[in-house]
């Protein structure tokens, strides 16, 4: 058994997501690398789980996996009992940038997925997450209009709007600035706190991980294997100066392999 | 575009129509001086464009001439934009077809005028079928490129979305390579225009490109192949600047470089 295994479950809230022996190995130059090995992890309905590793260690990769955009060489991903075969609209992934269309206005962005709906419902489903991510007044603006920010929160929009149980995150904020940033973190516990969803959210923003998750996975660096998970027992809003706090963001650094002095 | 310091209202208007007068005197007085007797002055011109409008036709051969480029350029978009497409987006096609797209595409269409009379007799669709190839061939490049720098996001996210492969090249990848299918569209337009003026020469009688040579042959009235020639360069110049009034939509204007 390894360390992953003996924290996985939060009791309570039954296993949403569950990745067993997961591994993957691509083919380059004709040679063999392995970028992800026996990643097992469970995921509860409504828990917000980030991912850390040093960067190129496969955190994307395995966020690709999970949401079915690439198939895993060894071992299984299953949500709600279902093996993953591919993309599904019931999961949406939010890209770091330049994931919206910049050839539909905020509005036809977020009524992206929506051109099933009868046109009313559409149209409440739009407005209603304008209102959610704050983009009043911006309905008709293009994406080259918007700040960073705002695209961001444009594809949070846009991605709950078709009403996911899962939202897979893979660096959303790394290409805003610091100050931004802080601001973006409220934006999502606040919209995940009223909406309920699941959440997978890598990043490799130690803070970001400490202030937001109810677990953090660190992964080793190329090929990932988890090395350990931490249970972040601090209550939503976070005093991000209380001593708790600094201890498991000192955790955190230790397990990635940081010093304490720069 | 890219200067510093932006040119004032009257000047932006006063230097080009300086250098234009220049050419017009420097070319009068070349016809004065030489004293030919074949070659006319922009004053012979002028009479020139001045009797083609009274005997009315000018209009009809700029009519002739623009019909012919509708329909052989329309057709050219209709089939070239999702042929383009698919060619983009199917690997497996685009190594199959490209080798002979490739030998095809330097062919000048001027090169295919006796095919196309043996196909389509003198007249009409000869030229229009020129028209066709002749802008057919960079509307597919164009595609084709458009479609291949679609930014993988793009196309991920569509997936994600649950779209069939269809709705996925309906509804992403046409539209992200919208941008760059226009250029490649706006360049077959200019082809068009050219290779409409050479197609009337041989294949019709009737058109611009017929009355340049009409003109020459019925008695060397080098001045209406003159006046002739300037319908056809401002013409061409009013169907680019239309077109390019397309950019400027605004769900497309995002990839244009000298975009807001």
């Amino acid at each position: 058994m390894s360390s992953a295994q003996a924290v996985v479950t939060v009791a309570g809230a039954g296993n949403k997501l569950r990745v067993q022996h997961l591994g993957m190995v691509f083919e380059r130059d004709g040679e063999a690398v392995s970028a992800l090995e026996d990643i097992n992890l469970d995921v509860s309905e409504g828990e917000f789980v980030c991912i850390v590793g040093p960067s190129g260690c496969g955190k994307s990769t395995l966020l690709n996996v999970v949401a079915g955009f690439l198939s895993p060489t060894s071992g299984s991903v299953t949500i709600d009992g279902e093996a993953v075969s591919g993309p599904d609209p019931r999961r949406i992934l939010v890209f770091q940038e330049r994931g919206v269309f910049p050839w539909l206005t905020v509005e036809g962005n977020i009524g992206f997925g929506l051109s099933k709906l009868p046109r009313a419902e559409r149209e409440a489903r739009i407005a209603h997450y304008v209102q959610t991510v704050r983009l009043q007044g911006f309905e008709k603006a293009y994406p080259s209009d918007l700040s960073g920010g705002m695209k961001q929160r444009l594809q949070v929009a846009r991605a709950l709007a078709v009403n996911p149980d899962i939202l897979y995150l893979d660096e959303p904020f790394g290409a805003l600035d610091s100050i931004t940033r802080v601001i973006m973190r409220g934006e999502l516990l606040r919209i995940w706190q009223t909406e309920r969803r699941t959440i997978l959210f890598v990043t490799h923003d130690i803070d970001e991980a400490v202030q937001m998750a109810d677990r953090v996975v660190v992964l080793s660096s190329r090929p990932a294997k988890i090395k350990d998970i931490l249970i972040i027992d601090i209550p939503h809003p976070r005093n991000i100066s209380s001593p708790h706090y600094l201890e498991l963001r000192d955790e955190l650094l230790k397990q990635i392999g940081l010093a304490y002095e720069i | 575009m890219s200067s510093i310091t932006k040119p004032r209202l009257w000047e932006s208007f006063f230097w080009p129509t300086i250098a234009a007068a220049l050419l017009l005197a420097i070319w009068h007085y070349s016809v004065v001086f030489t004293g030919t007797k074949v070659f006319p002055s922009p004053m012979n011109v002028k009479t020139g464009v001045v009797e083609l409008l009274d005997k009315h036709v000018l209009w009809a051969d700029i009519g002739d001439s623009l019909r012919r480029v509708a329909l052989g350029f329309g057709a050219a978009v209709l089939v070239g934009i999702p042929v383009g497409l698919w060619l983009g987006w199917s690997a497996a096609t685009y190594q199959v077809v490209n080798p002979t797209l490739q030998i095809l595409r330097p062919i000048s269409p001027i090169a295919w005028i006796p095919v196309a009379i043996i196909f389509f007799g003198v007249g009409d669709r000869a030229a229009i079928f020129l028209i066709f190839l002749a802008s057919f061939f960079p509307i597919v490049v164009a595609c084709v490129s458009g479609v291949s720098s679609v930014p993988p996001v793009l196309r991920s996210a569509g997936r994600n979305f649950g779209l069939s492969t269809l709705q996925l090249i309906w509804r992403v990848i046409f539209p992200a390579a919208l941008p760059q299918i226009l250029v490649g569209v706006r360049i077959a337009l200019g082809i068009a225009w050219l290779v409409v003026v050479a197609a009337e020469m041989i294949a019709v009688d009737s058109g611009l490109g017929y009355l340049v040579i009409d003109s020459r042959n019925s008695g060397k009235r080098y001045d209406l192949v003159v006046a002739a020639m300037l319908m056809i360069g401002i013409i061409g110049l009013v169907l680019d600047f239309s077109i390019r009034q397309v950019e400027r939509i605004k769900s497309v204007r995002w990839g244009f470089r000298d975009a807001s």
